[in-house]
């Protein structure tokens, strides 16, 4: 279907456009109407409280959850009425890291990055899929670990395998559920820094979520806060910084 | 009519297990099957669960002989050991012990193995990842069991007819060859055919609930104990429910 003309048609300078998301889960109403849209090229950090609903909304976006109401546009695709064939393909161009990282535990390093591409990149040779996999380590500064399993690595080292095995299909679209959140300062800021690296070589657009306000000023063009289910205040770094609004405020304090 | 809270949901299970037994089935005969998964699954499934389930087939062979020894004496039969035993096992002791045995030790590293990829995102990683999971983790693991548990159970009749044939040769003597040939004597395919059948039946038991329980284990990593826990309780019950259903329908048309 990516090759497709239709697939691209509505496709603009919007990657994603999110309107009206709500979601609840048994009485407790997490989402109220949210709103966003993402540009292409652009680094969107959304920045809300632990609970607020951050994950449910990125989750949204992928389709692992289906929201109560609105409707959710990815490269030109209404989500919510994909087939499952072409969700398949779209999922493809849009890379998800977990904040859990969601590392196969069973499988070593190796095996979890060859895992998507088993399924979407079947015509590779093993040569090129094993090029694939070193280059993808290398990306993240951790090419000798290719034949650990993932209990063998630190926490930081977990979440760049993590991020390696996103990046490994090229996707257009890369969604960061809090990178940064669990590691200390400088192992923050590296995969910050591993965030921009990537937005620059591979002209990504991405979503960050985040509450760590140097990962947040490292890497966002444009942030959104997210409070009480609705799109609170947007705008970037600098402006949100000189607000005078308390609740944006105590973010920066 | 009213029903009690328990009652609810024992019927609500039930039902949510036929659902889920539903999609495995529609999603068995949807293509692209997982090979080698499924032959990965064959030789875990089956590696593991050899040893344990050879040494209490032996066991319960050896034990038997001795313990309905002097009652024969008493009649003068005992030399319809083997004739007793092959009968027993084959037909009864082999596949019932054998699949409780692999709902103890499958069932449960199934329900637990599944319940902590789902608490840890790893099944939701593969569907991002454009992996069916339930192809991939469901059908292999459920196909598996279901092939293993017949092999297993074969095996499992072997020893324990060897076992029993150890403990005939504490007081007496025959000669191993003589001792099988007595038990094939007996034998008969309608003897050996529902009780071959049900195995599967048993093993598809197992793999599926193991699955069902851990595919939809909630409330993190205290939830996969749980899953673990259930699927073993839940896939036993259901071992003798098939048991029982099976000698009824045996009965009713005649074989066995
Ligand atoms: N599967 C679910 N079932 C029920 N409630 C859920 C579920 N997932 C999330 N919630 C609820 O939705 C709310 C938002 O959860 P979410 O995980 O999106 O928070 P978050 O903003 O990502 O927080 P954090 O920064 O801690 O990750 C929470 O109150 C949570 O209890
Ligand atoms: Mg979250």
């Amino acid at each position: 279907m990516a090759e497709d003309p239709a697939f691209h048609a509505k496709e603009g300078d919007n990657v994603i456009v999110v309107e009206g998301v709500k979601k609840s889960f048994a009485g407790n109403e997490v989402l109220k109407g949210f709103d966003f849209v993402l540009h292409k090229g652009e680094t969107l950090v959304i920045l809300g409280r632990s609970g607020s609903g951050k994950s449910v909304l990125i989750k949204c976006i992928i389709g692992l959850m289906k929201p109560d109401a609105g409707t959710i546009n990815v490269l030109g695709n209404n989500i919510l009425e994909l087939s499952i064939g072409d969700m398949d393909k779209l999922r493809m161009r849009v890379g998800f890291l977990f904040q859990s990282n969601a590392l196969y535990d069973s499988m070593t390093i190796r095996e979890n990055l060859e895992f998507p591409m088993r399924r979407h990149l079947r015509h590779l040779t093993a040569d090129e899929v094993n090029e694939r996999v070193v280059a993808a380590l290398t990306d993240v500064g951790l090419a000798k670990t290719i034949d650990l399993m993932p209990s063998e690595l630190s926490g930081g080292m977990q979440k760049r395998v993590a991020l390696a095995r996103t990046l490994i299909l090229q996707p257009e679209i890369i969604l960061y559920d809090e990178p940064t959140t669990g590691l200390d300062p400088i192992t923050g800021m590296e995969i910050s820094d591993l965030i921009v690296e990537i937005q620059e070589k591979y002209q990504t657009s991405s979503i960050v979520i985040s509450h760590d306000m140097k990962c947040v000023e490292r890497t966002a063009d444009r942030i959104d806060v997210l409070l009480n289910g609705i799109c609170y205040a947007e705008g970037t770094y600098d402006e949100l910084k000189a607000s005078t609004d308390p609740y944006i405020k105590q973010y920066f304090d | 009519m009213k029903f009690s809270n328990s009652t609810k949901e024992v019927f609500n299970e039930a039902g949510e297990i036929a659902f889920f037994t539903g999609r495995f089935f529609k999603e068995l005969f949807s293509p692209r099957f997982e090979g080698r998964e499924f032959l990965k699954q064959c030789y875990i499934v089956g590696y593991k669960s050899l040893p344990l389930i050879g040494l209490t087939g032996f066991i319960m062979g050896l034990v038997l002989t001795i313990q309905v020894r002097p009652t024969l004496i008493e009649y003068g039969v005992q030399a319809r050991i083997p004739a007793m035993m092959g009968l027993s096992f084959v037909r009864e002791i082999g596949p019932v012990l054998s699949a409780l045995i692999f709902a103890g030790k499958i069932g449960s590293s199934i329900g637990a193995e599944l319940g902590s990829m789902r608490v840890t995102e790893q099944i939701d990683s593969m569907d991002v990842s454009g992996t069916n999971p339930f192809k991939f983790l469901v059908v292999t693991r459920v196909l598996a069991a279901t092939c293993m548990l017949p092999v297993l159970t074969s095996l499992s009749d072997a020893i324990g007819i060897f076992g029993s044939y150890i403990a005939f040769n504490m007081r007496d003597s025959m000669t191993l060859r003589l001792f099988v040939s007595e038990v094939f004597h007996y034998l008969k395919f309608a003897d050996v055919m529902p009780a071959y059948i049900k195995t599967y039946f048993f093993g598809f038991a197992v793999g599926i609930i193991g699955c069902y329980k851990g595919y939809y284990t909630r409330l993190g990593t205290a939830g996969v104990g749980r899953a673990a826990n259930s699927a073993v309780v839940v896939s036993s019950v259901l071992i003798f429910l098939l048991d029982l259903m099976v000698v009824q329908i045996t009965d009713l048309i005649g074989i066995g």
